[in-house]
């Protein structure tokens, strides 16, 4: 029997706030970091908006287009490194707004960047052990940034929801993760913002993991780049994903319709998976596909996944690229104001 | 049933009393009415309190045995009771009076309202618990932002327009110059409220009554008890009270308070008046666009015609029905619970030919005091 | 309050409402009694379909503390396509809402209790284009 993903659902909030808009408060040189990071601008979350109320829109949006009864879900897993709070589930929060009942199996995960893909894999488990029919599993977030900070280009918001099961749209054949201890990226309990060790974020962290996690999942599996129409890697910025792809021996062809990172920036658990949704969007059946996330501290999950005939039947829109190119844009106050960075 | 008359009434200067605390403003009223109705104190048999948060305002309940403490009734222990209806409480304190005049059961009963609001510093949040708190108030609703989305249906069903709103600021403004117990004692234009900023949209600063301190008193007696004391009786021929669906959301029409519908036409029937017959009348115009859909909702107008009296200056203090001649919510003040009371002063005086520098010529006039977005209505007529 | 919150957040989190099986009226909010069958009430509970559009509205400028944030920010009434008619929030630029405007549910932050009280969820509206 196929286990996949049978449905999916995608948020983005509208506002966007632009490189030149944020270079200009500190100093610096716009083009430099356009050219440096490859990012052009980043999604901002409205004031009422957080990780789970955009869980919750993913969510909703998965399962309105599986059409399926939110009882038959028995499982929640969000993913993401900004929790609205550090100790109360989001999950919880998902699961009263969607009327899944009180008879299903929840945590939030904590993996950085990957903590969404690893609750697709604890869905594919349970969906597989025949212990639920349906999983969720969502990463989403409204990621920090220290203002000032490199990092304050790419913090993005935006998550995907994928909903687990049987007689998939997208057969997940594979899956294999690459694990170490690496602290490339963190944040300390109780500060505000993430901590990171600059360029140590590169190859010992992201392309070592992403690479061998890829990599193991293809010599598994007796695959090579040339078997796959599609690949998406995690996207913290839109260098790293395209030189990755190429160290794998992938196209650029084959990563463009999963590479958002350059108009939304990088939505950290939502970012590999939007990309993947991006691609479903598509995908014709039979259409082979690379998801490698990447999680800092770190590890990364791969998966090879096949487009099943179920997908043509499947309502798609909006797309993630609809969603990708709305927006409105603010300027730097109203930025501060929509992250809750005016000290009042 | 015993006819009753009104013997005394007194007032507070309304607004923000910085000086003066809750007892002193209400004892100031209560002082006036017994000087005007000529008793020395003890006749007085049971006493209603109209207040509406003492308990948020002041953090005080049992505000009615306070009253009657501090108005030296303590050593006649008599019944006190405090009722609440919103920013109606004073309008029921007076029914209830009313009736216990009425049954017989008393024969001199104080009818008051009070109200101190600036001791606290954000006094709106605590008048807008007068609406749906769990249902409207939690979604970010206002009290002006509920009578707002009324105003807006209204301009956009019937026409009428933010000119009109503003035309009854000025009305009463003018009139409220001429008070000398009103909170804004000075007339303003028709720029100056169509100038002011939004408070919610189409409602602007002008279009919204202020929150203030301030008490009112009157004295009612049974028809026979009253010529003792005065040759000058006002007498209430009715006083009616309606309900409605607390939340707009769940009311057929937000364009007719069904509550003042039905107050209404109750009381004109007890009263044995038809609406031409009223000669004066107090609204309850906690927003320019409540004293437009009174109109309406009184008879005055047809239903969408409100308008068409502000515009033509039948409702000015010179017109054939003079409504809020004291200045009314806007311009004489809004002490919440006072309110209600403080309208039957006006009409007294006016009926008694007391009113001086605002005083028209009048028989019967009629009282409307409304709870929050409209869920109470009270509706009192007054004939001398 | 944290109780009083949380007692109704199914229906606060969702357009949850409720039906009566002997006169067929739709309620929102929910309640125990239709009242127009009183007594003879059969009350039900259930989802509503969650567009509508604007019957009318304000755009609140002189907002509660807890509000000012948002500031200005458009509250309406929604008419549902049962019928129903919902007090909400609608997020969108106060320039571009009107009257008969279509809108759909949105799920969104109403506020919190302080950097360290719960937060409050529920339901908003947003322009269904």
């Amino acid at each position: 029997m196929k286990v996949g993903v049978v449905s999916y659902g995608t948020y983005i909030p509208i506002y966007r706030i632009k490189v030149e808009e944020i270079a200009r408060i500190w100093g610096e040189n716009a083009e430099a970091i356009k050219g440096g990071l490859g990012i052009y601008q980043k999604s901002v979350p409205d004031v009422d908006e957080d990780t789970a109320t955009i869980s919750v829109e993913a969510a909703r949006e998965a399962v309105y287009r599986a059409n399926i009864n939110p009882k038959d879900i028995g499982a929640i897993y969000v993913g993401s490194e900004s929790h609205p709070y550090a100790v109360k589930p989001t999950a919880t929060i998902v699961g009263e707004a969607l009327g899944v009942g009180n008879d299903f199996f929840s945590a939030d995960l904590e993996f950085a960047c990957k903590a969404g893909t690893a609750g697709m894999q604890m869905c594919i488990g349970f969906v597989r052990s025949g212990m639920i029919k349906y999983g969720l599993a969502i990463g989403a977030d409204t990621s920090q940034s220290k203002p000032g900070d490199a990092l304050e280009y790419s913090a993005a918001a935006g998550g995907a929801a994928f909903i687990i099961g049987k007689n998939p749209i997208a057969e997940v054949e594979e899956t294999y993760s690459f694990t170490s201890d690496t602290p490339d990226f963190w944040r300390r309990e109780l500060q505000p913002y993430p901590s990171h060790g600059g360029r140590f974020t590169g190859l010992p962290a992201y392309f070592r993991h992403v690479t061998s996690a890829a990599q193991g999942l293809m010599d598994k599996m007796g695959l090579k780049a040339s078997d796959f129409d599609y690949a998406v890697f995690h996207q913290p910025n839109a260098k790293f994903p395209v030189r990755v792809a190429k160290m794998l021996g992938f196209t650029n062809e084959q990563i463009k319709q999963g590479l958002l990172v350059p108009y939304i920036g990088n939505t950290y658990s939502g970012a590999s998976i939007l990309g993947f949704a991006a691609i479903l969007d598509v995908a014709k059946p039979g259409d082979r596909i690379l998801l490698v996330s990447f999680g800092s501290g770190a590890g990364s999950d791969a998966f090879s996944i096949v487009v099943t005939d179920a997908i043509e039947n499947f309502e798609r829109n909006p797309t993630v690229w609809d969603k990708v190119n709305q927006g409105v844009f603010i300027d730097y106050g109203e930025y501060l104001k929509h992250r809750d960075k005016i000290r009042m | 049933m015993n006819r009753v008359a009104i013997i005394g009434v007194g007032c507070s200067k309304f607004g923000e009393m910085w000086d003066s605390g809750f007892r002193d403003i209400v004892i100031s009223a209560g002082v006036e009415a017994l000087e005007d109705a000529g008793l020395e104190g003890k006749e007085i048999e049971a006493m209603f309190v109209g207040n509406m948060s003492g308990g948020r305002y002041l953090a005080q309940e049992h505000i009615a045995a306070l009253i009657a403490d501090y108005a030296g009734l303590a050593e006649f222990n008599i019944p006190s009771t405090r009722v609440e209806v919103a920013d109606a409480s004073g309008g029921l304190a007076l029914r209830q009076a009313y009736m216990a005049v009425a049954s017989g059961m008393h024969d001199i009963v104080i009818a008051a309202g009070a109200e101190k609001v600036t001791d606290v510093g954000n006094p709106m949040d605590i008048m807008t618990s007068s609406i749906d708190r769990e249902w409207e108030g939690f979604v970010g609703a206002t009290l002006p932002a509920l009578y707002a989305i009324i105003a807006r249906l209204h301009m956009e069903k019937f026409g009428t327009k933010e000119e009109d709103l503003a035309l009854i600021s000025v009305k009463n403004h003018k009139n409220g110059a001429l008070n000398p117990k009103a909170q804004f004692r000075r007339e303003i234009s028709l720029e100056t409220a169509l100038n002011s900023t939004y408070v919610a949209e189409p409602l602007k600063l002008f279009d919204c009554a202020p929150i203030s301190d301030g008490a009112a008193v009157v004295i009612l007696a049974s028809e026979d008890v009253a010529k003792n004391y005065t040759d000058t009786p006002v007498f209430i021929e009715a006083c009616s009270q309606a309900s409605d669906y607390l939340a707009i959301q769940n009311r057929k029409d937000i364009l007719t308070m069904s509550s003042v519908v039905a107050a209404a036409k109750q009381a004109y029937k007890q009263a044995k008046v038809e609406v031409k017959d009223i000669d004066i009348a107090e609204v309850h115009d906690s927003f320019t666009i409540a004293e437009i859909m009174a109109y309406e909702d009184l008879g005055f107008a047809k239903k969408g015609e409100g308008a068409k009296l502000i515009r033509e200056g039948v409702t000015e203090l010179n017109g054939d029905l003079p409504v809020n001649t004291s200045g009314g919510l806007k311009a004489c003040g809004h002490a919440v619970g006072a309110t209600g009371v403080r309208q039957a002063v006006e009409i007294t005086l006016q009926l008694r030919g007391d009113a001086g520098k605002r005083q028209v010529d009048a028989e019967k006039g009629l009282a409307l005091n409304i709870g929050g977005t409209g869920a109470t209505a009270i509706v009192t007529i007054f004939s001398r | 309050m944290l109780p009083r919150f949380w007692r109704k957040i199914k229906y606060r989190y969702d357009l949850v409402g409720s039906y009566c099986e002997n006169c067929q009226s739709f309620f929102y909010p929910p309640r125990n009694l239709c009242p127009h069958c009183r007594r003879r009430s059969k009350i039900k509970e259930i989802p509503f379909d969650g567009k509508g559009r604007v019957l009318s509205y304000t755009v609140v400028h002189d907002a509660p503390e807890e509000y000012k944030e948002e500031k200005p920010y458009v509250v309406a009434l929604i008419e549902l396509e049962n019928g129903v008619r919902v007090i909400s929030q609608l997020v969108c630029d106060p320039e571009e809402v009107e009257i008969g405007m279509e809108v759909k549910k949105a799920f969104r932050k109403y506020g919190e209790d302080g950097n360290s009280g719960i937060i409050y969820y529920g339901t908003k509206f947003v322009p269904d284009n």
